[in-house]
């Protein structure tokens, strides 16, 4: 069934597009993550502008985040107050993204600058969190036990001022660095169309020094309220959220969503955590070939409005 | 009051027909003069049908009757940008910018152009798509802007957005004509130009034109029009629906495992 796309101005199939939105919900699932970051590229695939891409998928990560924090809430999984002064930075970061994602448009370099920014947070992020999830797999092997994890590490996070008491956390630390953080991961949701979620996570966790129960949760709270302004930002400045395309992934996606959870549960965490990894590089490398590769056409045409 | 214009225009362009010709005009008919671009919209075919009007009988001194028609979308400008390798990735480095360039740009002729068409009335009547595309003055913005051109060009005949259709008029008997024109998936909306040329030894005889309206309608109307008039609105009621379909998946999800 062929559906017209009123903002994008394209005709794509209804079907297709809830299958893309059913599988990526079933990674998102199993894994627990938001699936921008592979909604985004994948409807760039198929030929959906950038600029819609980028704002529809930031309305579908709102959906699935929504979806998923419910979940953490009846588990006590939320640090609201970390939520809060990590949501604080990102709307800051979300602002400042939403503005350098017009100027990037303007200048002609919005596709570079958004294939640059997947293959090197995608890369990095893939790259570290394969390596620590292999060693921590292998060494629950040799010992046949669960790996040591020193829960609360003092670094140079932890003397810096303005401290506060995050009291779900059990933490007493500086809102300086989740301030920080929350901006870069508000600034990335603008300019990739992503929750941010893969790079909360590991941030809470090494840098901040949050018991693990609270990190999907909490990370999950402050990406509704960062895409869902996102969202907004782009629908106001640019008028490129597509509401229709953004239903029919959220559909497929919900649906995915719930069988991914169920078959997530079979696996072990750092079984999980490898597959996640090694799924994150795949992404990276295969806009990085786009890059590196001579494409077939070296011309692009971007049609002006009229004066 | 459009009526007077379009009878003016009319009367304009039989105008340039030239004294050989006048005795040939075109009565034309198109099988819709609008478009409507609903939810399900997948392209359109336009049937676009004619004959031609003669007092006398066909001069027998002249060469054959020959028919172009063209079917124009709404110009816009348009950025070309060409990608070349900076420190080993593909960047976009180059670009120029094109006054106006069609949307959409279809010539359906009943022979070869270059057999039926003279460069003058070419470039008098603007048929081809080199001589729709206005691009003055390019030429200072960029070394080779001619292959911004020929890239635009390229392009957009790759999308099915310029086409061209050499020998799919009909013609019988010197008098009726037909054409199918395919309008793609990917239309823009607004006032589309059918134009209808009549040709004997290459100069053009007699012109016409008319217009087909394509509009989006119904829900993408709404949505499009909500988007650029109420982009608040719009996209506080893109949040909502996600939360509500956030929220119903959680809610049926709980409900399915109790």
């Amino acid at each position: 069934m062929q559906l017209y796309l009123p903002i994008a101005e394209i005709s794509v199939n209804a079907f297709l597009i809830l299958g893309l939105g059913g599988i990526v919900g079933f990674l998102s699932g199993m894994f627990g993550v938001g699936g921008g970051f592979l909604i985004t590229p994948l409807l760039f695939f198929i030929g959906v502008p950038p600029a819609v891409a980028v704002a529809t998928g930031a309305n579908q990560v709102v959906a699935s985040s929504i979806s998923g924090v419910l979940a953490q809430l009846r588990r006590k999984g939320v640090d609201f107050q970390m939520g809060g002064v990590l949501l604080a930075g990102g709307i800051v970061g979300s602002a400042i993204g939403v503005w350098v994602f017009r100027l990037m448009t303007k200048a002609g370099q919005v596709d570079l600058f958004v294939q640059l920014s997947y293959v090197l947070f995608l890369g990095l992020i893939g790259a570290l969190m394969f390596q620590e999830s292999l060693r921590s797999f292998l060494r629950s092997r040799q010992a046949g036990g669960a790996p040591v994890r020193r829960s609360h590490v003092h670094s140079w996070v932890h003397g810096l001022p303005i401290k506060m008491k995050f009291r779900a956390s059990g933490l007493y630390i500086s809102v300086i660095p989740p301030l920080l953080i929350g901006a870069a991961v508000g600034f990335l949701a603008a300019i990739m169309g992503v929750g941010g979620g893969f790079i909360m996570v590991p941030a809470m966790i090494y840098l901040l020094g949050m018991p693990t129960k609270v990190v999907i949760g909490t990370s999950l709270f402050q990406i509704i309220f960062v895409t869902a302004f996102t969202t907004v930002m782009h629908a106001v400045t640019s008028q490129t959220v597509d509401m229709l395309l953004a239903l029919l992934l959220i559909l497929g996606g919900v649906v995915g969503a719930q069988i991914g959870a169920r078959v997530g549960m079979r696996l072990k965490a750092e079984q999980l955590r490898i597959l996640l990894s090694l799924l994150v590089l795949a992404v990276a490398l295969r806009i990085a070939v786009d890059l590196l590769v001579t494409p077939s056409e070296l011309y692009s045409v971007a049609a002006g409005v009229l004066p | 009051m459009i009526r007077l214009i379009a009878v003016l225009m009319l009367a304009a362009l039989a105008g340039p027909a030239g004294p050989a010709g006048a005795d040939e005009t075109i009565v034309a008919g198109m099988s819709q003069n609008r478009v409507s671009i609903t939810a399900d919209f997948d392209g359109s075919e336009i049937l676009i049908y004619g004959a031609v009007k003669r007092e006398t009988p066909p001069p027998g001194n002249r060469g054959p009757l020959e028919v172009i028609v063209t079917v124009e979308g709404p110009s816009t400008p348009v950025t070309v940008r060409r990608k070349a390798r900076v420190a080993g990735i593909w960047v976009n480095n180059a670009s120029v910018t094109v006054d106006s360039a069609p949307s959409f740009y279809a010539v359906a002729t009943t022979g070869p152009l270059d057999h039926i068409l003279s460069d003058t009335d070419n470039l008098r009547y603007g048929i081809t798509i080199e001589r729709v595309i206005r691009a003055v003055g390019i030429t200072d913005e960029a070394e080779k802007a001619g292959e911004f051109l020929l890239g635009l060009l390229r392009v957009r005949t790759n999308e099915g957005r310029y086409r061209i259709l050499q020998g799919k008029v009909e013609l019988t008997e010197e008098t009726l004509f037909r054409t199918d024109v395919i309008l793609p998936a990917n239309l823009t909306e607004g006032e589309y130009k059918v134009r209808l040329f009549l040709l004997r030894d290459k100069r053009v005889i007699a012109s016409q034109e008319r217009v087909i309206g394509v509009r989006k309608e119904g829900l993408e109307r709404f949505i499009f029009n909500l988007a650029q008039e109420q982009p608040l609105v719009y996209g506080l009621i893109s949040l909502v629906l996600a939360a509500a379909a956030g929220w119903g998946a959680s809610a049926a999800f709980r409900l399915a495992r109790a």
